[in-house]
């Protein structure tokens, strides 16, 4: 069963204790300067975003079928059945093909560092695992951030929608976007304002470099008979000309190649 | 022999002097302090030109062999070697380029063991690889003639033919794949450059790329190494040329038209300009010019036409990999002082190589192959394949 987070920000209250948490379960530092930072970062994982009495969170959104996971070339990043996008960082190389493609723009980089690595929230992975809900989650006050079955989290959701008219944006953030995301956000202000995309392609986006990869195996052969007959027939003329040269020895050179093409 | 301090020779000591200065810095402070990349723009120059550009300048060595070996075009042979020499420098340095750009260069060998087949990059550094090495036995007998290994020289002659086409296959799978790499970011590339046709543009412009890269190299090197121009072959180059542009050009209007962004076109933006200026540069004037039949005939009209065809699609690659991200990553990319060091250095030491290896090893052997057909054993690799079957 995939798990996943609701986030329902006319519950948030802008206490920040998910960036705490997140933090400690990450080991990474947090103070004053981290906390007034509002962007996501290789040294701040999710953020709390506010705007007048509106709040809304980021983080990265675990997508069902995850672009970054889908072009790391050495499988860095991986999608697991639980839910989260997991790093390994002993495999990553650095070539940044992730910050690329992430529709979201959620992987970060460590640029001050000689070694870096990619950096991003994995959806506690290990929490997960052991069937405890992430710490951001787990830490919530409100019930802002929820963790659960995606399924039944997408029930939940739509319900709320159903019974408070007027109090949502009508849209459950993640349900589809790029083929849907394991973080699922509810919103009574348009999710444009903190920055989420509403343009967003509702396939997931593996499909549009699979679809040109998996003719590959069909190419290579083809490609190769073809290449293979084109020498073999403009080669064939040659030997025709060469035999008959020698047949009817003219005197014609019949290494003279040029014989072969005009023929 | 003296050592004379020309013109170009400062040129190069000096970017090899800066180009060493920005890799202390990129190996010793990273890539932070090194480049102007940042989260929102991970890739810059050393992606946009040293790998989309690099590799694309390299195309003439599959678009040559598959001439020559293939297509059995016999009277292109004399310039198949600088265009060998050209693509395996070319890729060489695409690999240095590599190792300065990613963010652990000592783990380039991960996708060997650690295998993800749905990954364009994976596919790509794979061909890369693959290829490389064929074009180090393309190229190879060049070598092995210099010092008279006949043994080496005969196993290469032996396997020559389905080495070219394991070439030809592999560059035009990577060739393709450089723009299917660009496939996953339907939202984040601007519209004049994303479209689901992405990698067969990118193929194509390859070989049109190939084909002007062979006229540029050609009158170069006649002009710098004293030797003589194959004008006649040059005519024909130029003709090729005019055809695969004009596919290029037909296929390239009909996905803007189908996508309906021709009207994108008229609207002034940042993309526009650089958009038209690539437009102009690869197509528009290229094509004007080799409708001119004199222009087609003259040595230096077909060398103007070459060196736009390059320009213009070096704008290509750079507005799919920089002008056309930068939009959506919300910032506008100038490269640090040492990104642009470090691919000029690249870029001087393709010069340098190349330079060093006309001067010594048997690359334009072409004069005297022709001069003295009976002697097999003299002659070039491929000429006496064909031979061999006599």
């Amino acid at each position: 069963m995939s798990k996943a987070l609701l986030y329902d920000a006319t519950a948030c209250i802008n206490c920040k204790q998910c960036e705490v948490a997140c933090a400690e379960q990450n080991k990474l530092r947090y103070d004053d300067t981290v906390a007034a930072e509002d962007k996501q970062s290789d040294h701040k994982f999710t953020v709390v975003l506010a705007k007048g009495d509106k709040f809304m969170r980021r983080l990265c959104m675990n997508c069902n079928e995850p672009a970054c996971a889908s072009v790391c070339p050495v499988g860095a990043l991986k999608k697991t059945a639980l839910g989260p996008v997991t790093y390994d960082e002993g495999k990553c190389m650095g070539c940044r093909y992730c910050m690329v493609a992430c529709p979201f723009g959620v992987p970060k980089y460590e640029w001050g560092k000689v070694l870096p690595r990619v950096q991003k929230c994995t959806m506690c992975p290990d929490r997960v695992a052991a069937g405890k809900p992430t710490a951001c989650a787990e830490v919530c006050p409100t019930g802002a951030t929820k963790f659960g079955d995606r399924d039944e989290l997408i029930a939940e959701a739509q319900q709320r929608i159903r019974e408070n008219p007027g109090k949502y944006v009508n849209h459950i953030y993640g349900l589809n976007e790029v083929g849907g995301t394991s973080v699922l956000l509810l919103s009574s202000v348009p999710f444009e304002e903190f920055g989420y995309k509403t343009d967003i392609v509702r396939d997931p986006l593996p499909m549009f470099t699979y679809r040109v990869l998996s003719r590959i195996p069909d190419f290579v052969p083809l490609g190769g008979i073809l290449l293979g007959g084109v020498w073999w027939i403009t080669h064939r003329r040659e030997e025709v000309a060469a035999a008959e040269g020698k047949e009817n020895s003219n005197g014609h050179n019949p290494r003279d190649s040029k014989n072969g093409r005009t023929r | 022999m003296k050592f004379k301090l020309t013109f170009w020779k400062v040129v190069l000591i000096v970017l090899l002097a800066a180009g060493a200065y920005a890799t202390f810095v990129r190996f010793f402070y990273g890539l932070g302090a090194s480049t102007n990349l940042n989260d929102q723009f991970p890739w810059g120059i050393w992606i946009g030109f040293d790998v989309l550009c690099g590799v694309m300048l390299a195309a003439g060595g599959f678009t040559l062999t598959a001439a020559v070996h293939i297509f059995n075009i016999k009277r292109w042979k004399p310039i198949v070697r600088p265009t060998v020499l050209t693509a395996f420098l070319g890729y060489v340095l695409v690999c240095v380029a590599l190792m300065f750009d990613l963010g652990r260069p000592y783990r380039i060998w991960h996708p060997l063991i650690m295998r993800n087949p749905h990954s364009v990059m994976f596919e790509v550094a794979y061909c890369v690889m693959f290829y490389t090495s064929v074009l180090s036995l393309e190229f190879a007998p060049v070598v092995f003639e210099r010092f008279n290994l006949e043994r080496p020289l005969k196993i290469i002659r032996a396997i020559l033919i389905p080495l070219v086409i394991l070439g030809v296959l592999l560059s035009t799978l990577h060739q393709s794949s450089l723009g299917s790499l660009y496939l996953i970011m339907p939202n984040k590339l601007h519209p004049f450059w994303y479209t689901p046709l992405l990698p067969v543009f990118f193929f194509i412009s390859a070989v049109c790329v190939g084909l002007a890269m062979t006229i540029f190299e050609s009158s170069m090197s006649s002009k710098h190494f004293g030797r003589q121009l194959e004008l006649p072959l040059l005519r024909e180059l130029g003709r090729v040329l005019a055809v695969a542009l004009s596919v290029y050009a037909v296929l390239r209007f009909e996905d803007l038209y189908h996508r309906g962004v021709l009207g994108l076109l008229l609207k002034p933006s940042y993309e526009q300009g650089l958009f038209l200026l690539e437009l102009a540069l690869a197509i528009v004037i290229p094509l004007a010019l080799l409708s001119q039949y004199k222009v087609r005939q003259s040595a230096g009209g077909l060398y103007l036409v070459a060196v736009l065809v390059v320009l213009g699609f070096v704008t290509n690659r750079l507005n799919v990999s920089i002008t056309g991200m930068e939009t959506s990553a919300g910032l506008h990319y100038i490269p640090k002082w040492t990104e642009v060091a470090v691919t000029g250095s690249i870029i001087a030491a393709g010069f340098a190589l190349f330079g060093l290896a006309a001067k010594y090893l048997p690359i334009f052997p072409a004069e005297t192959a022709l001069a003295e057909p009976e002697k097999v054993g003299e002659l070039p690799a491929e000429v006496a394949l064909e031979h061999a079957g006599d």
